[in-house]
């Protein structure tokens, strides 16, 4: 459903954060993204919807070029793709209810969008999917109020009531606990499942990459080092991605939670 | 460098010698400076004027109390010009300000090559000008009246607030426009969306604050013709109606002091 094909990008100071990515994500499938700061990873999330421009090879998107497209076609190419930030980037002085329905602008004309007149059909998803998130009787609260895992919440709402086919998550949990981690995995993974969704999830914390998805790219320097199960991660691989380190505590951990979890 | 090896001992001090030395002499050119500047001024102040001012001082004091109370008949309409002399002209500067602040804005100029100069150019060229200059000026070219005064509190304050809010503007945080983007969202949703509720609080505290300034510029417009209480003020300083001068500041002070009270609460209710 994805296709990059030769995806680079270099900035202009001469950065090359990307050098032909070569990746294929078929529909529904989720994938972690793993690798050291500054390997690409936010840099490939976001040259697929264009907030970053790539500098050569194409995104395909249902076999269409998301590279070439202009303003308008992109906007309605974006509206496929819902995002979710590691900062969860809503806008802190609106409801809840109105970040979430701001995932509906690609949808809505801007006089509607601006005196707030979303239709009834989003007013009721939007509804619907903060009762799924747990946070129904949050839709009143401006959103600097939440805690950042309800933060994250509405932000996943935010992405998923564009009705994408992909979403693409920076680091959803960098900014949270480690429990509070493991329930927005839990609930992005899930949700995807429910929808058919394929996504791309950037993460830091390999264990928990390992714990919640079925494949893992690694990438480092900008290039695919690794692509395959989560069980493949040796240390081996694990040195190949990120380095020199001790990795048998990273993995004997994963090992551990997985028989919790069996018992 | 400040760290000393002293007799086997590690010693830190905040500078090295050289450089408090340097320190010193610094500070003993200025106050050499200032020493002999004001020797310069007191040659050229004609003393017995400054020995004399208590007195005349006093004398003023005198003629001026009491206030002549029955005068404030004549201000009411005055003061009512005044004020709406301040918030007319600041509500003009506002809707003025505001297309200028988004084109000199790093982040949403549409050319930062060529717009934004020309906007850069417009905040300090109303700037950079007086209110009472622009009130010179238009009375020469509109005529004298309150419409002149309005117009200058406008032109003045475009700079002003177009500069606070562009400022505001630049430092809005970058991921909400970009979540905003990345649903899809056209050029002016990102605007109506990403950046208004983020530079909100800062216009609506701009302009109030500027409302609160031009109150008290409107207050002497009037000196030059332009409407409002400053009329009042220099048809009794011509005449020496001293009274009638200190009722008139009076009127001012309370103005002004509502205005800052109106401003305060105003900010507290956004922030």
């Amino acid at each position: 459903m994805l296709r990059l094909q030769k995806l680079s990008k270099t900035y202009k100071t001469g950065d090359q954060a990307l050098t032909a990515i070569d990746l294929d994500v078929p529909k529904g499938q989720v994938l972690a993204l793993i690798g050291p700061s500054g390997a690409g990873k936010s840099t490939m999330i976001r040259c697929i919807n264009r907030l970053v421009e790539p500098t050569g090879g194409a995104v395909l998107l249902d076999e269409v070029d998301l590279t070439g497209l202009g303003p308008g076609r992109l906007r309605k190419a974006r509206r496929e793709m819902g995002m979710i930030f590691q900062e969860y980037a809503l806008v802190e002085r609106l409801t809840v209810m109105e970040n979430v329905l701001s995932g509906r602008l690609g949808y809505v004309g801007f006089w509607r969008s601006f005196l707030r007149r979303y239709p009834q059909s989003d007013v009721d998803a939007a509804f619907r999917l903060l009762d799924r998130v747990g946070l129904l009787h949050m839709a009143d609260k401006r959103a600097d109020e939440l805690s950042g895992g309800q933060r994250q919440r509405v932000g996943i709402c935010r992405a998923l009531i564009q009705q994408p086919k992909l979403l693409l998550v920076d680091e959803p949990t960098a900014s949270l606990d480690p429990k509070t981690s493991r329930q927005i995995m839990r609930l992005i993974t899930e949700l995807c499942q429910e929808r058919g969704l394929a996504a791309i999830i950037n993460i830091h914390d390999v264990a928990l990459a390992q714990m919640f998805v079925p494949r893992v790219v690694g990438l480092r320097l900008g290039e695919i080092v690794y692509d395959g199960l989560p069980t493949g991660l040796t240390p081996d691989k694990l040195t190949e991605i990120y380095g020199e380190e001790d990795w048998e505590a990273t993995i004997e951990k994963v090992e551990d939670e997985e028989i919790e979890a069996a018992e | 460098m400040p760290v000393l090896e002293r007799a086997g001992m590690q010693i830190w001090r905040r500078r090295t010698g050289r450089d408090s030395l340097i320190r010193w002499f610094g500070w003993l050119i200025g106050v050499a400076v200032f020493v002999y500047c004001w020797q310069i001024i007191s040659a050229s102040t004609t003393w017995f004027f400054v020995w004399d001012a208590p007195r005349i001082a006093n004398d003023i004091w005198t003629r001026a109390t009491p206030p002549r109370w029955e005068y404030i008949t004549q201000l009411g309409r005055p003061i009512w010009d005044t004020l709406n002399i301040a918030t007319l002209g600041t509500l003009i500067a506002l809707c003025l300000a505001v297309p200028v602040a988004f084109l000199a804005a790093r982040n949403t100029t549409p050319s930062a090559l060529f717009i934004r100069p020309v906007a850069l150019l417009i905040i300090v060229s109303t700037r950079s000008i007086n209110s009472l200059i622009w009130a010179l000026l238009l009375i020469a070219i509109i005529g004298p009246g309150v419409f002149a005064g309005v117009i200058a509190i406008a032109i003045r304050s475009i700079g002003f607030c177009a500069k606070l809010l562009y400022e505001a503007i630049e430092e809005i945080d970058s991921g909400q426009v970009e979540a905003i983007t990345a649903t899809g969202a056209s050029r002016w949703q990102v605007m109506a969306y990403g950046i208004v509720p983020q530079v909100l609080p800062a216009f609506a505290g701009i302009a109030v604050f500027r409302w609160d300034i031009n109150i008290r510029e409107s207050t002497v417009l009037g000196l030059v013709g332009a409407g409002g209480i400053g009329l009042q003020l220099s048809a009794s300083l011509n005449v020496l109606a001293w009274p009638q001068v200190s009722l008139i500041l009076i009127v001012i002070l309370v103005a002004v002091l509502i205005s800052e009270l109106v401003s305060a609460k105003v900010r507290g209710a956004i922030i």
